[in-house]
């Protein structure tokens, strides 16, 4: 096997091998690698195919930018992980990883045909073709992209990993550990703030930390040394925390950031295991250094995307920290000084390189340190064609026209195992742009730049265009000083030596002499497009950069274009012939670098997800067979199966107990508002529809809310408890919205009004007995109480023992049976219960759920807010106009129920309907329609409620439908997938319309 | 994600609060007498500014309190932060 790693670095420890999987094949490499640096030092560069052509990729970077070597880890069902970059990836025992992007294999790639038919496949070619017919798409088109693209596999089975959030408060944050975010952070910590370091690397130092050119000598020393020491030097300050492998996903108002930190990802199966595998920092700052550095642009050129060309820093990388040589004879291919360290540094170690350079000539001391060298340099050469199918193994340059635009003289043919690219660096200014901060454009080296630095907020380092050692370290310094309003000494005598680069030299789409038509100038590597891509859309009368991604995909795959967006940009500006400055950016949108849902999601899963409410019975209905329905976060009872009945048959026999004797349901969770205050009664005046001045003392009333627009908000029950103190109950789902607007109103409206308002949901455990047998069962639980019709009739409320504690009884119904509602503090609410049901259990006292209730209800044609209404129900339409007073002056919707719209006659309005075949049940939801000829058919309405009543032994529903108040009578058709049902318009009360059933 | 400052509690994560929309909207004292339009006007038209805009905010999983907020929509500063039944600071009309 071949061995490329060609000497020895701090950063790999030799002593520990580690052996990994790759594509099923097992290889060697070290702690300390990457899983991208093992490879490497195998010789492979080869780790996928592309997007649309299917074309051979290599690794091209060392970082989060990179494009092409996207990996699958792992294979478990419930633990792997696609999408994940070998470039970021820390090797560890026992690692499997596979390509990505390639089917059947890597080597050999039925989607490579497409290389071959690539002229067939333009910009929006997803768009033009895979249009019609629209039946293709889901049997043809998308299985076979999705087949051939193969965007990784999601994990089938949930992720078992633990998760974590955690929210910390900081004074300063600085993002990233290069060398300026070093500065920020030992300055702002020495001076007394509270300060948090992040870095998304193993260790701290940027690229600085590798840096070994005795150009660059920071107070004599290699400036890597000198870093070393810095580095020492904050570790040991006490108010500085310093999170590596950390990186921060998104950057929010207010200095609210996300940080991802992997905490396990670099360790070998067994010992990641029952470790938090992922931590989400929630990060507030008073002050954010973002220094985040810079990523090396690549150079578009024909064929610029062959496995082994890479960009020239990547290559340095590779070899100063990873000790790991790209190739063995490569060629340098630039613009700019900094390909020639990576030059020198090669040339140091052995290989063979050459530089060939845009440049007509360049004279820093970099230069003239690798011409003395003898390094050979092309200056004023492009490169113009690459060869070699799964590895470059030659090129072609040719010299360069004086405007840069075209080539001239003849093809010099070069061989080289390897390609290093350097179009210069972009600085890093997402972090910025996503805080909500501007850009300028510098047109010097076409690079954009933060703007208006905020007083919370500051760049320094690359990430704000200072490329120089001796400028990032001097500027930095002077603007954390200003920044943070101190005066910090620590650097005011460093004496930093450094290479200055004096030439520029950009062009964004490199000369060819081959028509661009027939080039391969890749600009976004993972999502294939190309130069041509580019120039076919604006061609097309695209314009908005905005636009042109899209139509593209320039820059829309999971690396979000961080090595193609500036490029982009530069085709579509010397295309259309404007300053590039003029043309914005596309929008820069968290997270930096994908997350994982995990990290997300945290701790909130599982049972975890939601908080669960339960009633004091909760126990007592788990141990009696209850299913249970969620009813915003409460458990309820939904019905109670015995002897294995299934849900119809439970409910039947619960509602059909309730009316021929006794039922029981835990009321608890309908939400209870105590309102206490000498205005107490002026205020349920104006917010409920009826009138309340005049209810008694002891006496319940059934109340209407609605919206300032008229439409039926909520409903419930209120007790007047004593002259200045009432109970309101609302609705389970409604609880916490309505005691919000009754808020709203008492404190923004009516603030005169003496009005105290308290949530005792809670507080208060209910069950409700009803049927007519029900009186009995309270007389046994209160053999005290006078349970006479004379003394405590329909609506009203008294207070007694059970027991020596007390219980709020109101006599209520929601069923239309006689019925009573027993209150008692929440730790008794088990025992009330319990007590019920013993002293029931001669009346076949049987607990029914929420099923039961609402078929019982709906007997009695009584509505439930959100199932019968959706916000555009007035009373009126609900036929209920008894309810609203006319007397008052006002109340909370009075005015808009005489808007011109709440007073049409053809609104939806709510009806009883009786199905001709009194088996058939309605579905819920249901269309109504009259005539089912015409086309389009009119839509009348809809079915809001259906059951089939036991009691009355047929199905019964609830319905709105359009003019509906006046169509008692009518035959209407419920058209279904296989059949029309024929219904007949009725009364909303189907059951004991005199209301006898209440003093049975 | 704002801070917004209580003037009961204190500086407080947004997701404590609930946003109420604009402020100073008064409820007609005599609905009965406005014509539909008018009613509709304190009923539906809200602004959509760009800019300075006075909303009201409730610290709903705090202290309950409804309270009055000014804000640039362009930037999400928050400028002040006032309580219910005070004049709105004259330095943003
Ligand atoms: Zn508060």
């Amino acid at each position: 096997m071949p061995n490329y790693r060609i000497h020895k670095t701090e950063y790999i420890d030799e002593t520990k091998r580690v052996s990994f999987k790759y594509d099923g094949k097992t290889y060697f490499g070290y702690e300390g690698d990457t899983l991208a640096s093992a490879l490497l030092a195998n010789g492979i560069h080869l780790v996928g195919r592309s997007f649309k052509y299917h074309r051979p990729r290599g690794i091209v970077s060392c970082g989060a930018e990179e494009p092409n070597a996207i990996c699958q880890i792992g294979s478990k069902k419930d633990l792997t992980e696609p999408n994940v970059r070998a470039t970021e990836l820390e090797l560890y025992e026992g690692l499997e990883a596979s390509s990505q992007n390639c089917w059947p294999n890597v080597k050999f790639d039925i989607g490579g045909i497409n290389n071959f038919i690539s002229p067939l496949i333009p910009a929006g070619f997803y768009y033009k073709t895979f249009m019609w017919p629209k039946s293709f798409w889901k049997k043809v088109y998308e299985p076979l992209i999705r087949l051939s693209a193969g965007l990784g596999k999601s994990p089938t089975e949930p992720d078992p990993d633990i998760y974590d959030h955690k929210y910390v408060h900081y004074d300063v944050l600085v993002i990233g550990g290069g060398v300026s975010g070093i500065i920020a952070a030992k300055m702002a910590a020495k001076n007394n703030f509270k300060t948090l370091l992040v870095d998304d690397k193993k260790i701290l130092g940027g690229s600085t930390i590798y840096q070994n050119n005795e150009s660059v000598k920071i107070d004599d020393k290699l400036s890597s040394e000198w870093l070393k020491n810095e580095i020492q030097e904050i570790k040991k300050l006490s108010n500085l925390t310093i999170k590596t492998r950390t990186s921060i996903a998104a950057y929010h108002g207010y200095n609210f950031l996300l940080a991802k930190e992997n905490l396990t990802d670099h360790l070998p199966e067994e010992k990641k295991k029952n470790k938090i595998r992922q931590r989400l920092w929630k990060i507030r700052a008073k002050k954010v250094v973002i220094a985040t550095g810079s990523i090396e642009r690549p150079l578009v050129f024909n064929n610029n995307d062959r496995p082994g060309i890479l960009l020239s820093n990547s290559i340095n990388k590779y070899l100063d920290y990873y000790g790991v040589t790209c190739g063995e004879n490569i060629i340098l291919f630039t613009n700019n000084d900094s390909a020639y360290e990576t030059s020198i540094s090669l040339h140091k170690k052995g290989i063979k390189n050459i530089i060939v350079d845009l440049r007509k000539s360049a004279s820093s001391e970099l230069i003239k340190q690798a011409e003395s060298l003898g390094i050979k340099i092309y200056f004023n050469h492009v490169v113009t064609n690459t060869f070699g199918y799964k590895k470059i193994n030659s090129l072609e340059i040719m010299k360069l026209s004086e405007d840069g635009n075209t080539t001239i003289g003849d093809k010099i043919k070069l061989s080289c195992d390897c390609l290093g690219m350097s179009g210069g660096w972009t600085p890093m200014v997402h972090m910025h742009s996503q805080s909500g901060g501007k850009l300028d454009f510098r047109d010097e080296d076409q690079v954009f730049l933060p703007k208006e630095n905020s007083e919370d907020q500051i760049s320094v380092g690359s990430c704000n265009g200072d490329f120089d050692l001796e400028n990032i370290i001097d500027k930095t310094v002077n603007k954390i000083n200003k920044f943070l309003d101190i005066d910090n000494q620590d650097y005011q005598d460093t004496n930093i030596i450094c290479s200055k680069e004096n030439d520029k030299r950009n062009i964004w789409l490199l000369p060819n002499k081959i028509p661009l038509g027939k080039t391969k100038c890749f600009i976004d590597f993972q999502n294939d497009s190309t130069a041509k891509d580019i120039k076919l859309a604006l061609k097309e009368g695209f314009r908005s950069i905005e636009h042109v991604k899209r139509y593209t995909t320039t820059g829309m795959a999971t690396d979000q274009g961080k090595l193609s967006n500036m490029h982009a940009l530069g085709v579509i500006a010397d295309t259309a012939g404007v300053k590039m400055g003029t043309l914005g950016t596309t929008t820069f949108r968290p997270p930096f670098t994908p997350l994982t849902f995990g990290t997300l999601v945290g701790r909130n899963v599982g049972k975890f997800f939601e908080v669960v409410r339960k009633t004091s019975m909760h126990e007592w209905h788990v141990e009696n067979n209850a299913e249970f329905e969620n009813v915003g976060q409460w458990k309820r009872p939904w019905y109670y199966a015995k002897n294995g009945e299934n849900m119809h048959d439970a409910v039947q026999r619960e509602s059909k107990a309730a009316r021929d004797s006794a039922g029981i349901l835990d009321a608890s969770t309908l939400g209870k508002i105590d309102i206490q205050g000498t205005d107490a009664s002026e205020f349920l005046n104006r917010v409920y529809t009826n009138a309340w001045s005049k209810l008694a003392i002891g006496k319940c009333r059934y109340g209407l809310m609605l919206n300032e627009d008229g439409m039926v908000y909520d409903d419930g029950v209120t007790t007047r408890i004593s002259e200045n103190h009432y109970l309101m109950t609302t609705t389970t789902g409604g609880a916490a919205n309505v005691l919000s607007k009754l808020e709203d109103y008492l404190q923004t409206e009516w603030p005169e009004l003496d009005v105290y308002l308290t949530s005792v949901t809670d507080h208060y455990s209910t069950a409700s007995i009803c049927g007519p047998n029900s009186k009995k069962i309270l007389k046994k639980l209160f053999p005290n109480l006078d349970l006479s019709d004379e003394n405590f009739p329909h609506m009203s409320f008294k207070e007694d023992k059970l027991e020596n504690i007390n219980c709020r009884i109101m006599r209520i119904s929601f069923t239309g049976e006689l019925s009573y509602e027993i209150n008692i503090e929440s730790k008794y609410g088990n025992s009330l219960w319990k007590m019920c049901i013993e002293a029931g259990k001669e009346f076949n006292l049987t607990p029914y759920g929420t099923e039961t209730m609402h078929l019982l209800r709906a007997e009695k044609g009584f509505i439930i807010v959100g199932q019968d209404t959706d916000g555009t129900m007035t009373p009126s339409d609900l036929q209920m106009d008894w309810i609203v007073s006319k007397k008052k002056y006002d109340f909370i919707g009075k005015r808009s129920l005489y808007r011109s719209d709440t007073i049409r006659e053809d609104r939806k309005q709510l009806v009883g309907l009786l199905t001709d075949d009194p088996k058939e049940i309605l579905e819920e939801g249901a269309q109504i329609v009259s005539d089912i000829k015409s086309k389009p058919i009119d839509m009348l309405g809809h079915v809001t409620s259906s059951y089939f009543s036991p009691n009355l032994n047929k199905s019964i529903a609830l319905a709105v439908v359009r003019s509906g108040k006046t169509m008692k009578g009518q035959k209407l058709i419920i058209p279904m997938e296989n059949k029309n049902i024929n219904v007949t318009v009725s009364d909303t009360i189907f059951l004991d319309k005199e209301n006898k059933r209440l003093n049975a | 994600m704002f801070l917004i400052n209580c003037p009961f509690c204190g500086e407080r994560d947004q997701s404590e609060f609930s946003s109420g929309g604009e402020a100073h909207i008064v409820r007609p004292k005599q609905p009965t007498e406005l014509s539909d339009d008018e009613w509709a006007e304190y009923l539906f038209m809200r602004k959509n500014i760009k800019g300075i805009q006075f909303e009201r905010w409730n610290h709903v999983h705090g202290c309950r309190k409804w309270f009055n907020v000014v804000r640039d929509t362009s930037n999400d500063k928050i400028l002040s932060v006032y309580k219910m039944g005070e004049k709105p600071p004259v330095n943003y009309k």
